[in-house]
Order: structure tokens, then sequence, then C-alpha cells
């Protein structure tokens, strides 16, 4: 049940709502993408690449210090020491394989925080293809680090230049090239968003998250359920992995934390499940904030990777049937909670997964609960936003 | 027969323009529409602006963004149609994206079309398959005619089904790009001009993405029933200082030449 119809619906939610010049390419990969998928060929380069390239299993470690802090069991997936600092790279590597295996040789992607377009130049350059990256220039400007690494990787980063110049923009600029180049050009989602099958091939591809999790869970305290898993959403990447394996698990709460900016009544912010309703971006059917025209409105955050109008449709879903919930949290909550995990642990988190840390003092947890949060990514790429936020250069 | 249906049967080498709904300036969709008629147009695309516009250049996509600015909306854009009959007597067609449809209300729209007097609506991302299984016969009931486009990468198969499918006319896209995006027309793009033309379609075919002068209207009418020119119209609207003027000589030089 979530997993999505032919027709690439989760209930309401999903489709391919494309221009007849996308269809070709989106019927090819429908096409195809499961077969490949299961096959033992991908299967063998695709985990011997997320051990030894990736560094997989990411650990699950005990956080006691919060623990004592939340007066419960909290344990981080360490997404964030996966090669490249985020989870992105699990799908990345699976969709470059996917992309080899159909022939194509060019590769393009959008990014916001710069996460998914370095994970994306990276499999690039192991495989030998050329890469080009499409990314907001307000994101070029507030990640600039990461621009700088997907230049190193030989990547061409390009600049969204409409809208915002966020993560919606560079995603509108993507698909253009991809309208330009229907024939030797494989579009890299970064999210479990657009036209079907892009929403079930990344939240495939993400699973090892929570397959990671129940087996180390088991391993540690003899049980494979936690009663919550936390994660942050965007477009939602890491906590449909984070997730997948608990889908068919009512007794595992499953929390989804948005970007809500200055709050969810500002107006400056990024919250589309607490703000939004049902509407068609990038060709998916979902929550998405827009205006009374229909008009798609342009989103804020503090955190480029969150920093996105729509969720992917598998999460709207999630919300509809109440299998998941989703939290707003604001940028100072976010910040505290980055901050507090640094001290608390020594691990400085990407502003993404301070989100999902945050969601923790939204929640009463039992002493005796196991709570499992996803810290998606590292924090080297905000130091900018932390070193104005807490004064880190004065003395 | 429709307006649309009647205009194809009676004429060839047909000139269409495209243009933004409210550009340049929030009232000059009228003034736009009338002087295209005067011109000597055979239809029109109007354009409703959408923030998003996925298939859309650079051009297009900045147009719209303007009108926005101004005002535009769906429901704006209906009351300045509403009147537009029985002066207008070309065929109109709308063309926009599925969102702001939606969210106006898809059978609210095909009505309210119906009654200013639209012929056909063009929603690039309304795929075929989700037309047929929720909106035909709201379409139907309001005599709005769908319009398909096909492309190059388009399988032959599939470019019979959608000209099954259809009741006026195919849109054919001239090359795989977003609107605006070259001039001139390769080999390859005379091809496939060709290619569609030996099916021997039931419905006629008009070319549009890449059509910007007399030699390419000219062109593309040896193999379809007619050109569609948008960005390039759309750049002479952004520097005109005497709109009707500027179009009429525009379109008499599409039609015959400098």
């Amino acid at each position: 049940m979530f997993h999505p119809n032919e027709k690439g619906f989760y209930g309401a939610y999903g489709g391919a709502y494309i221009p007849e010049m996308l269809i070709p390419n989106i019927e090819e990969l429908r096409g195809k993408y499961l077969r490949i998928l299961e096959s033992d060929s991908f299967q063998k380069t695709y985990h011997h690449l997320l051990s030894d390239y990736a560094g997989r299993p990411s650990p699950l470690f005990k956080a006691e210090r919060m623990s004592q802090r939340y007066q419960t069991n909290i344990w981080l997936k360490r997404e964030d020491l996966n090669h490249t600092g985020s989870h992105k790279l699990n799908n990345t590597i699976g969709q470059i394989l996917l992309a080899k295996e159909m022939g194509r040789r060019r590769i393009i992607a959008e990014t916001g925080a710069g996460q998914h377009g370095v994970a994306t130049a990276t499999v690039c350059a192991l495989m030998g293809l050329e890469c080009v990256v499409y990314m907001g220039q307000t994101d070029m400007e507030r990640q600039a680090p990461n621009v700088a690494r997907m230049r190193m990787l030989g990547a061409e980063v390009r600049p969204a230049l409409s809208g915002n110049r966020t993560l919606k923009d560079a995603t509108n600029e993507a698909l253009r090239d991809w309208i330009a180049h229907p024939t030797d050009t494989f579009y890299l989602i970064g999210s479990v968003v657009g036209p079907h099958p892009y929403p079930d091939l990344v939240a495939r591809l993400q699973a090892v998250i929570s397959s990671e999790i129940k087996q180390q869970l088991k391993e540690k305290i003899g049980t494979e359920l936690p009663n919550y898993v936390l994660a942050c959403v965007g477009g939602g990447s890491n906590a449909a992995g984070s997730f997948y394996h608990f889908l068919e698990h009512p007794s595992v709460q499953l929390i989804g934390t948005e970007a809500a900016g200055m709050g969810v009544e500002s107006g400056e912010t990024a919250a589309s499940m607490a703000c939004g309703e049902k509407g068609i971006i990038h060709g998916s059917m979902t929550y998405l904030m827009q205006d009374g025209d229909g008009q798609i409105t342009e989103p804020y955050s503090i955190s480029a990777g969150l920093d996105y109008p729509g969720i992917g449709p598998l999460h709207a879903f999630l919300k509809d049937s109440h299998r998941a919930t989703y939290l707003p949290v604001t940028d100072a909550e976010a910040l505290d909670a980055a901050l507090e995990l640094t001290r608390l642990e020594g691990i400085i988190p990407a502003l993404e997964s301070a989100h999902a840390l945050a969601g923790l003092g939204k929640l009463r947890f039992k002493p005796t609960d196991q709570v499992v949060v996803t810290v998606s990514g590292r924090g080297d790429k905000d130091m900018k936003t932390y070193m104005e936020h807490f004064k880190l250069t004065e003395k | 027969m429709t307006r649309l249906q009647k205009l194809f049967s009676s004429k060839k080498d047909l000139l269409s323009i495209y243009y933004t709904a409210g550009y340049p300036q929030l009232n000059a969709t009228r003034v736009v529409l009338d002087a295209l008629q005067e011109s000597g147009v055979d239809f029109v695309e109007i354009g409703m602006p959408f923030s998003d516009p996925l298939a859309d250049g650079p051009v297009i996509q900045q147009s719209g963004t303007q009108a926005l600015q101004n005002g535009m909306s769906l429901e704006v854009l209906l009351q300045q149609l509403a009147d537009m009959r029985p002066g207008i007597t070309m065929p109109v067609v709308l063309m926009g994206y599925l969102n702001p449809v939606l969210k106006f209300g898809m059978e609210r729209f095909l009505e309210r079309c119906a009654q200013v007097g639209v012929d056909g609506l063009i929603l690039p991302d309304l795929p075929l398959e989700n037309y047929l299984e929720e909106y035909r016969p709201l379409f139907e009931r309001y005599g709005i005619s769908n319009i398909f486009l096909i492309t190059p990468q388009t399988p032959e198969e599939r470019v019979r089904k959608l000209d099954a499918h259809s009741n006026s006319f195919l849109y054919m896209v001239s090359s795989a790009a977003v609107t605006g995006a070259k001039k001139g027309l390769s080999d390859f793009q005379l091809d496939y001009f060709r290619r569609i033309k030996a099916m021997q379609l039931q419905h006629p075919a008009v070319v549009g993405f890449g059509i910007s002068d007399n030699e390419s209207y000219k062109t593309v009418c040896q193999y379809a029933q007619g050109a569609i020119i948008g960005s390039a119209f759309v750049k002479l609207l952004e520097q005109a200082k005497d709109l009707k003027g500027e179009i009429q000589r525009f379109i008499s030089e599409v039609k015959n030449g400098k």
C-alpha cells in the first residue's frame, strides 16, 4: 500500500504530469528501472560501491548526552559520515548505474544545498561521465564550498536565474535541459520528487538507511523496531529512506520535520505540508505552496536543502493517511538544535539535519522509548551561516 | 464544424501567433489581439502566465513573470476576453500549465472559456492519458478542443494515438527544445517534418518552437498546414513603442518577406 500503482500514484498523489517532450524518456525509465534495480548485477555493484566507496553501513550511534537531555534513548543514524557528507550518495550511486545501463553519457542534476550536486559530481567523476549541475544563484552564494567541490570534481555548475534562484528554479532548469537533450542525457533527480517513476526510484535507493537501522538496532538492543524515527523533509529523500522499511510497522511512529523558515504564519516559510494545498509541481501531484491563482509561491528557509515549495508525493500520502506526522521547525529552532547536538555530542550537523533534531523538543518520549534521528548530512557547508549566527569569529 | 475545423478545412499556410496575456502591460491583451486580427493572422494562442513554465525558454518565462507582476490571472484574462466575440472572428486558443487551471477548477474554467468564445486549450503538462481518464467528457461538453503536442522523439504509434484523440490540429514541436531556443531549421528537423507528413494523419499539423521569420515560416509550410511564432513575437512586444504599427510590420514581414 505504500508503493505507487503502475501510473505512479500513492493514493491521490504522484503521477507524471509532464509535457510530451519528456514522455519518451520517462516511459523508457519507467519500463526499465525495476528490472535493472532488481537484477543481480546491479545489486552486486550497488552494494559493493555502498560499502567500499561510500563507507556503509553508516553508524547508528547511541547519543548518551542527548538521551539524558531528552530523558529517553536517542540513536543517531550517521548519514553525515557517508562519503561526500550526506545521504545523497546512496541515490546517486544507484542512479548512475541505471544511467550507464541505459547507455546515457551525460548526467544532469538539480541541487539546493549542493549536497546532491556534490554527490552527483562525485559519481560522475568515478564513472567518467559528463556532469552538469543546475543550482539557484542564491544557493550558489550561500553554499559556496559545495560549488567549489563540484567544480573540482569536474562538473559544470550552471546558475538558475529565475524565481528566488533556489532549488525550485534549479529543478525547472534541469527539466528544460532534459527537454533539450532527450537522447543522450539522464536526469539524476536528488529527491523523492518529480514525475513517476522518480519518487519510487529514489525511495528504493535511499531505503538502505532504514534497512541498516533495523539490522543495527537488532544487534544493539535486540529489536528491529524503534518507537520513533525522525527525519527532515524538503523533497523528502532521507525521510523516505529512513521510513521505508518501517512503513508496514504501525508501532513505529514516523516523524518528518519541514522547514518553517520564519514561522508557518510568517509568509516566509517552506512548510509545504502546513501551508500548502494539493497541486502539481515538477510533474507530480502533491502538497505545494501556492497562491489563490495556482501560482507556486516562493519558499523561504535558512536551509537551502529544505527551501522547496513542494514535497514528495509519498509524504503527501503518508500525511493524509496519518501514517506519518509532519512538524514545522523554524530557522531559530533548527539553529538551537544544531548547537545543542554540537555541544552535547561533538557532531556538527547540516542545517537540514538540524531540523530533524529540533523535532526532539516537540515530542514527549517515555524513558523506555527508542528514538532514531537521521542526521542526513554534516555541517561543514553551513559554517558560514553558523559563524554569523553563533558569532564564531568574534573574540 | 468548429471555428478551428472551419479554418483548417479552408486555408493553407496558416500563420499563428503566440503571445503572453497581460504583457507588456496588463491591458495589452486585447490591443494585441485586435492588432493581430487586423494584420491578417489566422489564429492566436494566448499564453496564460505561470510561475514555473517548464516548457518555455527565457523570453516567454520573462514575459510571464512580468505579466504576473502586472496582475494577470485566469480570471482577469477571461474578463479581458469576455467581449471579444463577435469582433474577433479568428480562432483563439489558450496555452498554459495545468496547476492554475486545476486551482480555478477544470470544469468552471472550460465553461468560462466556452462562454467567451475560446476554441481550444494547450496544456503541455496534461498528458494524453490523464486527459482521457479525467477530463475528456468535460472538454467535449463545453466544446473546447484539447490540442496535443508531438515532438521529434514521439514514436509513430503514439503520434497516431494523439492524432486519433485530436479534434482540431496537432501542435508539432519543431525540435527537442524549450521555446525560443534557436534559429534556423536543420536537416534532422526537415526529416522529421517529412516523416510526419508521410504519415498522412487525420488531422493537420502546425509547427511551433523555433519559427521566427519569413524563411522558417515558408519552409515549414511546405510540410505542415501552418506555423506558430512565439518567442520572436514576444520579444517584439517587449521593445515595441507603437504596438499596433510594429505588430503589423512584423506580421507583414513574416508573411511576405522584407
